[in-house]
């Protein structure tokens, strides 16, 4: 079940990665965009190392079982084997429970990462729709819709999760992905927002609903393809930061149910032996570090290589 | 300025009516309610729950039961906690102010680290200088709170036995320093915490703070003052940075809610009495209203501090001052 | 002749770009008397504005002026001076008057403490003396209640009063030479015509020199009395403004004179000179212009044309100057044949 569902993950982002390799498939008025877009990343060499960084995590993560020296909860030896420093055998070294850490990040990958990128494509999903319809819709509902944005934006998003993780008493796996998209798509709404308003002043988008295209034809051909790479741009940064919150809350012991491992819920378990015994601790946590950072690396290379002001030789 | 300083209050009563009646729904979908999960003992009979229930107003139609709330909010009633046995106020009074003195610090700090460091990137930009702190704020910017905490008290508290473990101050000897000796102890114990935070929040400063200038360097009128025969020293404190200052002031508003949220982590790491520890202990024993009247308290705090930022905007860019 | 009061010889800015290196101005040579207004004209992206900033040093990198460039000003190579040296002619000895007046005051200070600050640098004055001469500067540009102006923001002018701010900063020190950059592009006519009167009574007034770089011919043809045309980052022809109009000799500069409304005012439609300024990284090879030119032959393309003298002050940087049975054979150019549609 669990690897059928993250071969989906891994699916999808190579669905991603496709769509961004190959213009054509977007249907976008000015396809060659896309082209200049890789081209500037692949100048940026330092975004080129964030790249590869990710893509092996993820093939790494998508292998976890067969490339984990042990299973993620076997107790290996509760007496001889708890609280080994590392060694050879098990270079993170072993938790309390004698449970190998290296064995225990390696599957804390696939589901800090699944939970991230899941999470970050309901966000989007929802933010695009509910940008649309308020941008398109105009007028007192627009302000309504716009002035609720501002409101949900103001608290931080970790205490809301807080309140209702804690009031909810902890929840599942899939619930915690709901929870973190349905908690993540206010910026991105936004964003999607101002480029409906941008794109519908636009004299082809006017002559187009003046020969009577519907809105949703219009959002679909007109504006969708203009708001991608803003929207992309977020969701890349938006990555990085839902896997600091998913371990965040685990961290708290609200997120991702024990006894499986996410990052958070690893450097749960090392926190409270963390003046002897610090390897369960660090090394879950520089796993995060690495993966956030070539996650902010590409987001940032991404914009710039985005970013219309950005026109070569000038 | 005056009509701007309603409507931007007026705005921030409505966030904090929203986050009210937010916080108010999830209490009311939550699963169960304070008398079913916090005091989860099998000799308690539904009906004496039934009677609590009743006390506490839970039988009432869902609308009554609002304006109700409401209205204890409005008058500084947050309930009885049950897990501290006295009420949510009290509990809130005692931490906010905490809370409040490791935000400040951490505020004031991150911010002129960060602003300083923005500066000097941008004027070398390109420079190794620039690549190298660009990469540190990086760095410090991809990192979680609570595993920087962790990794600082590591290092610092237990490995160097530099500062403090934990608290706020030193409950034994404390009573014995004179007045330097209670500042001194006080500030060793906010050191770590505070330092946490700054470093965090300065890291997304200096990058904010870098590229403001770097866009504020591109524009005419920089190019005009050199042609005034202005210093590059002057170009750059007086023209560019007056001006690369006013996205930074819109970032003060945003890093309030960030500062809590972290604060909410370092808090719990390095034992500090304030809202987020309080939060976090309230999640632990399943304390509903005190869960609720952190979160409450936390949108009041962010709401007064954007409205802040936006005044303070107004009254530094002349463009917004006479409107 | 008397010594030019700057005289720039073989001037050449290049941008070294990711894109590869952009020559934007490529061997311009040119004087400016005392008391002289010459005007620079040519598309935008013909190095006009480049080489305003080349002479105060104002180019920013990647941009450089290549070694063996001259530019003498009062008898000294400006670009021979230290920073300090350089930072004292501007805005003193010579001063800037950029296009855009929106956006190159600065929004967060008054326009009395910005035309000021010049005062303040160059003469180390107080600030009360330095409001004291920004008011005296606002009253000679003609800006009414000057004192009162003197503490408004620029958002508060209109463009018209913010160019005039823009002008008063450039004369607090009577500079000898005024650099004005498209000084009236962004305004409507009616203050265009205002600014230009403005400028040219300060002139005489003052007695300073102006190079007066203007994309439009009949800013030329109202204010200078010299004109240099610039084509692809060279000069393409130099002439007193009556011989430039009566008598032009570049392709360009013909093709410049019929594109304004005034003399095609008879005709049906306006000509356009078909294609566009080509790309600074990539001149073509022999003449620049050939592309676009209705008289190109073979030669153009093989042999890139000197300035050509035709007269006492006249140069041009065409064959034709040396061919000039050619002009009977006009043809469609390059560009057109080739369908191009950008």
């Amino acid at each position: 079940m669990l690897v059928a569902a993250w071969l989906a993950v891994v699916g999808v982002f190579a669905g991603v990665c496709t769509l961004l390799a190959r213009p054509g498939l977007i249907p976008s008025p000015n396809a060659s965009p896309w082209r200049t877009i890789l081209d500037r990343i692949t100048r940026d060499r330092l975004a080129l190392v964030g790249l590869a960084f990710l893509v092996t995590l993820y093939f790494a993560a998508a292998i976890a079982p067969w490339i984990a020296p042990y299973e993620y909860r076997v107790q290996l030896d509760i007496v001889e084997l708890k609280h080994q420093a590392p060694t050879l055998a098990h270079p993170f070294g072993t938790d309390q429970y004698s449970r190998d850490v290296l064995s225990r990040v390696l599957h804390g990958a696939r589901v800090s990462l699944s939970v991230a990128l899941l999470s970050v494509l309901l966000a989007i999903s929802i933010g695009t729709a509910y940008g649309g319809i308020a941008g398109f819709a105009g007028g007192r509902l627009d302000g309504i819709m716009m002035r609720l944005i501002d409101a949900l934006l103001a608290l931080p998003r970790i205490l809301i999760l807080i309140a209702v993780l804690a009031l909810w008493g902890g929840v599942s796996l899939p619930a915690l992905v709901i929870l973190l998209g349905l908690t993540g798509w206010f910026g991105v709404s936004r964003l999607v927002r101002a480029q409906v308003l941008a794109t519908r002043g636009q004299d082809f988008v006017v002559a187009a609903r003046a020969l009577g295209a519907s809105p949703l034809r219009l959002f679909l051909r007109h504006v969708l393809p203009q708001a991608m790479s803003p929207v992309i741009v977020a969701a890349t940064l938006g990555v990085g930061n839902v896997i600091m919150l998913e371990a965040g809350l685990s961290y708290l012991g609200i997120g991702v149910p024990q006894p499986r491992p996410s990052w958070g819920n690893i450097i749960q378990d090392g926190a409270e032996y963390i003046s002897t015994q610090w390897w369960v601790t660090l090394f879950p946590g520089l796993a995060i570090v690495l993966t956030v950072m070539a996650f902010n690396v590409v987001g940032d290379a991404l914009r710039d290589a985005m970013d219309p002001r950005q026109v070569d030789g000038r | 300025m005056v009509g701007l300083v309603l409507r931007r209050v007026g705005q921030a009563a409505l966030i904090v009516f929203l986050v009210t009646t937010l916080t108010f729904v999830l209490l009311r979908v939550a699963p169960g309610d304070p008398f079913t999960a916090t005091v989860e003992h099998p000799l308690i009979a539904e009906e004496t729950r039934e009677q609590w229930r009743a006390a506490a107003g839970l039988d009432r139609p869902i609308a009554e039961q609002y304006i109700r709330y409401l209205a204890n909010v409005a008058r500084g009633d947050f309930g009885p906690s049950f897990s501290k046995g006295r009420p949510v106020s009290e509990e809130l009074a005692s931490a906010v102010p905490n809370t409040l003195l490791l935000m400040l610090a951490a505020l004031v700090a991150s911010f002129v680290l960060g602003v300083a460091l923005g500066v000097f990137q941008a004027v070398r930009r390109g420079s190794i200088a620039d690549r190298a702190i660009g990469g540190v704020a990086l760095f410090f910017y991809s990192m979680p709170d609570f595993w920087l905490a962790l990794m600082v008290l590591l290092l610092f508290a237990y490995r160097l036995g530099l500062f403090p473990v934990g608290g706020m101050l030193n409950p034994w000897s404390y009573e014995y320093y004179d007045i330097w000796g209670r500042i001194a102890n006080r500030l060793h114990h906010l050191a770590l915490p505070a330092g946490t935070l700054t470093l965090l929040s300065a890291a997304a400063i200096a990058r904010y703070q870098r590229s403001a200038v770097l866009d504020v360097a591109r524009q005419d009128y920089v190019r005009t003052a050199r042609a005034k025969g202005v210093s590059e020293r002057r170009v750059v404190t007086r023209h560019i940075l007056r001006n690369a200052l006013l996205p930074v002031i819109t970032l003060l508003g945003l890093a309030f809610p960030a500062l809590l949220g972290g604060a909410v982590f370092v808090e719990k790491v390095f034992a500090w009495p304030g809202m987020g520890r309080l939060a976090v202990e309230a999640i632990g024993t399943r304390d509903y209203h005190l869960v609720t009247a952190t979160v409450i308290i936390a949108g009041v705090m962010v709401s007064i501090g954007s409205l802040l930022a936006d005044l303070l905007y107004a009254a530094v860019d002349p463009r917004l001052r006479e409107t | 002749m008397t010594e030019p009061l700057l005289s720039i010889r073989d001037l050449r800015t290049w941008f070294h770009t990711d894109a590869g290196l952009a020559r934007a101005v490529d061997g311009v040579s040119f004087d400016v008397g005392a008391r002289e207004t010459v005007g620079v004209v040519g598309e935008s992206g013909c190095g006009k504005s480049v080489t305003a900033l080349s002479i105060l040093r104002l180019i920013q990198p990647p941009g450089r002026i290549e070694q063996g460039s001259r530019i003498l000003f009062e008898e000294r190579d400006l670009l021979a001076l230290d920073e300090r040296a350089i930072r004292r002619i501007r805005g003193n000895r010579i001063a800037m008057v950029f296009q855009e007046p929106m956006t190159a005051l600065n929004p967060v200070f008054t326009v009395g403490d910005q035309i000021g600050e010049v005062a303040r640098v160059h003469a180390r004055m107080s600030r009360r003396e330095s409001r004291q001469r920004a008011i005296e500067m606002l009253n000679l540009v003609g800006i009414p209640a000057p004192a009162q102006r003197a503490d408004e923001y620029p958002h508060q002018l209109s463009g018209g009063m913010r160019q005039r701010v823009v002008i008063a900063m450039a004369l607090v020190m009577s500079p000898a030479l005024v650099i004005a950059d498209e000084p009236t592009t962004a305004l409507d006519v009616t203050i265009q015509a205002q600014i230009l009167e403005l400028l040219g009574g300060l002139q005489e007034r003052l007695g300073t020199s102006i190079l007066l770089i203007t994309h439009d011919l009949g800013v030329v043809a109202e204010a200078a009395s010299r004109v240099l045309v610039m084509y692809a980052g060279q000069i393409a022809e130099e002439a007193p403004v009556r011989e430039l109009f009566a008598n032009p000799r570049h392709p360009y500069t013909e093709g410049l004179l019929h594109a304004m409304p005034r003399l095609a005012q008879a005709r049906d439609r306006l000509a356009v000179i078909p294609g566009t300024v080509p790309a600074p990284t990539d001149w073509p090879s022999g003449c620049r212009f050939r592309d676009r030119c209705p008289y190109a032959w073979e030669r153009c393309e093989r042999e890139q044309p000197p300035l050509y003298r035709i007269g006492a002050a006249h140069t041009s940087r065409c064959h034709l100057a040396d061919e000039p049975e050619r002009r009977a054979h006009k043809h469609p150019p390059l560009v057109v044949q080739q369908g191009a549609d950008a």
